[in-house]
């Protein structure tokens, strides 16, 4: 088999063999740890939920309060899940994209191992009581220092391999860069600035720039790196504008910093700060769009692969929530929804939207592409359950955001109108049971892919594992 | 520029987000940087709330354990416990800590909150909010009794029947009286909004609820006046 080869070796550039570059072992450990967490998140979430139903299952436990597992659920999420997903992304993409390995295998276990124990700790620290009062950042205040030298070591570790590299680099490692350093700093920022160094209304700029800096310096730009990496691929197809991306990056780089403040608008923080948050928040939405119509112009004339294919359907449907939720913060950043949504259920519903049904989508989109290859199956145990796991997760994630941005509104109006407190309890209870349904229906969604992945992994054949998309020359060594 | 490594990594990694700390993190922070931040001591010589009185008058076994006698330095410890309860419990995920000037929203909370109510170190990091399941705290204080209260943290179902409250029986002894945490949180929470000269707002009835006896040994003169304390004379003797 490998005979065949032999002729193109002299003219094809020497590329280094998968196993020289890349940790596969390791990839497929963070993956799996990425699983975990988003169902234990999850399952918190679905815990915390039935606290509005006034179905609570363990009232009255200290450890099992409602209050605390919030923590759990955001936390698990952020750090837990997509953080896992994505230093697994790292590790697949990097050195595929670069050529070179990451700077050290035995320094990427040890960050394997060191970040499981931060998320170990974190969740250990809020639920007995230690969190911080900064909403993403209730790590413990013992944890902080830890976490932020792993993500000094990740940023090494990955840096490493990009800056060696010479001439043009793909778009994915613009983001890929430019996230390792932000996240850094984000951490930096958030974690410590508010705690030690500033009070009052300006720690809530400060805290406002950490919370949105998270999504859109963090998880934004890994997402859309691991976008532009897996979707060419998949589709066999490059993407559409090269200036579009351009823009998409740069835009992003530079609006995306600005609009923390728009998390507290109408508070006591100086209202030039919160006008200039507004305009920037419009203005990301209007680069989005600029990276939206990329990937949609990328897919055209593959349409046919959102039927057949999968991880595209996923990717795509993500996209699909991603310019959703844009368009919608365009209008509720603005002065005018912010009298009526802010503080309601309608910013949950978009939240979650986010998290969830954009880059949780995308990152389930990978996992669904990569998993039977980096298990060595070849295949899915089940193409049925993936099936069943999408449209479970994808009309649940519907649901709950109607249901929630409505149930937002409901309550926007009777506060202003004076209704008595308890009536918006009253008029929300439906809404919640909704919200409740379907995050079960989300949740045992995923329940049908972590048994496909079991399956998957457990019927592995003894064969090394094989099928690289890139194209690899015979191993030299 | 645009595609190098340098580029990327220099102007967009560290200068845009240097700019956009610059802009919005580090302006508004010089922009209050004059005015001081209290600490809980100093919101303590500023007196304390009548409800930490009553907490010593209702429970004085427990209150005498845990705090001895009512002194603005056990008013100060039960602040700065009763604070830390309530962001390890997470209440501020709940209940928000602002007034804002819109959707009659000072017609339903009090007077719409002001920066420099949120100079002091309880407000550290900031208690904003960005969800209301239940009611804005800010103006709390003195709304309602201790006995509302803590009924109302034991099991809020009892006191309001559509709650979806968590209950908090882990701030009770096996007496049912209010321990450590569960006298610190109520105390916290009457104080909230008990610089406003409009305070108290529904339920002092009668002689001002702020307790300007000064400790043993020290006289009403020696009591020091300054920063918040001038804002919020209403009652205060010194």
């Amino acid at each position: 088999m490998t005979s065949i080869a032999a002729p193109i070796v002299f003219d094809a550039p020497k590329l280094p063999a998968d196993r020289e570059l890349i940790e596969t072992r390791l990839v497929w450990w963070y993956f799996v740890a990425a699983l975990a967490y988003m169902i234990v998140a999850m399952l918190a979430g679905a815990m915390i939920s039935l606290q509005f139903l006034q179905h609570y299952p363990f009232p009255g436990i200290e450890l099992l309060s409602p209050g605390r597992w919030r923590f759990v659920h955001t936390n698990g999420v952020a750090y837990g899940f997509l953080a896992n997903g994505f230093l697994g992304m790292l590790h697949w993409a990097v050195p595929r994209l670069t050529l070179r390995p990451v700077l050290s295998r035995p320094l990427s276990y040890f960050i394997f191992i060191a970040w499981q124990l931060i998320v170990v700790a974190t969740v250990v620290g809020v639920l007995t009581g230690q969190a911080q009062a900064v909403e993403w950042g209730e790590t413990p205040v013992w944890v902080d220092p830890v976490a932020l030298l792993g993500l000094v070591l990740v940023a090494i570790n990955f840096l490493h391999p990009i800056l060696q590299l010479q001439g043009p680099m793909y778009v994915t490692l613009w983001y890929f860069i430019s996230a390792l350093v932000w996240t850094v700093l984000v951490y930096m920022m958030g974690s410590f600035l508010p705690q030690y160094f500033v009070g009052g209304a300006a720690s809530a700029a400060i805290i406002g720039l950490f919370i949105h800096d998270l999504v859109g310096l963090f998880v934004t730009p890994l997402g859309w790196g691991m976008v532009y990496y897996f979707v060419p691929i998949i589709l066999k197809k490059p993407v559409w504008s090269h200036g579009l991306s351009l823009v998409g990056f740069w835009g992003l780089a530079f609006f995306y910093p600005l609009t923390g403040i728009h998390h507290f608008l109408y508070s006591p923080i100086p209202m030039f700060l919160q006008y200039g948050a507004v305009i920037s928040t419009i203005a990301v939405e209007l680069v989005v769009t600029t990276v939206i119509i990329n990937f949609f112009m990328t897919i055209r004339g593959r349409g046919d692969a959102l039927r057949t294919n999968l991880p595209i359907r996923w990717f795509y449907a993500g996209m699909v929530f991603y310019f959703t939720t844009c368009l919608q913060c365009a209008f509720h950043t603005t002065l005018t929804f912010q009298r009526i949504i802010h503080f309601t259920d309608w910013v949950v519903g978009h939240s979650h939207l986010v998290m969830f049904g954009v880059f949780g989508f995308w990152m389930l989109a990978m996992l669904t592409h990569l998993i039977p290859r980096l298990v060595g199956a070849g295949d899915w145990h089940r193409h049925s359950w993936n099936a069943w796991h999408f449209w479970l997760t994808s009309i649940g994630m519907l649901i709950m955001f109607f249901d929630l941005i409505i149930a937002g509104l409901i309550q926007g109006y009777q506060w202003r109108d004076l209704a008595p407190w308890e009536d918006s309890l009253v008029a929300s209870a439906p809404f919640w049971l909704t919200r409740t349904i379907a995050g079960t229906m989300i949740i045992v969604g995923q329940f049908f892919f972590a048994a496909n992945v079991y399956m998957t992994w457990a019927r592995k054949p003894v064969a090394a594992p094989s099928e690289a998309p890139m194209p690899v020359a015979p191993a030299a060594a | 520029m645009f595609e190098t490594k340098s580029g990327v990594m220099v102007i967009a990694g560290l200068g845009f987000f240097a700019l956009a700390f610059l802009v919005m993190g580090l302006l508004p922070w010089l922009i209050y940087w004059d005015q001081p931040e209290l600490t809980v001591e100093q919101i303590a010589e500023q007196g304390y709330v009548h409800d930490f009185v009553d907490l010593s008058e209702r429970f004085p076994e427990p209150f005498k354990q845990y705090f001895g006698s009512v002194s603005r330095t056990s008013y100060a410890e039960a602040l700065r416990r009763g604070h830390k309860v309530y962001v390890a419990e997470g209440c501020w995920h709940c209940h928000s800590q602002q007034v804002r000037p819109v959707s009659r929203e000072s017609e339903r909370w009090g007077p719409v909150s002001h920066a420099w109510e949120y100079q002091n170190e309880l407000q550290r990091p900031v208690l904003f909010g960005t969800r209301r399941v239940g009611p804005d705290l800010i103006r709390e204080g003195a709304r309602r009794s201790n006995d509302w209260h803590l009924a109302h943290l034991y099991d809020p179902v009892s006191v309001v029947p559509t709650s979806v409250m968590p209950t908090y029986p882990w701030f009770f002894d096996e007496k049912g009286y209010p321990n450590r945490d569960g006298m610190c949180l109520v105390t916290y929470l009457q104080w909230l909004g008990s610089w406003l000269p409009e305070y108290p707002y529904y339920y002092g009835e009668g002689p001002p609820a702020r307790d300007t006896t000064p400790p043993a040994g020290q006289s009403a003169a020696e009591a020091p006046a300054g920063g918040m304390n001038e804002r919020r004379l209403a009652g205060t003797e010194n």
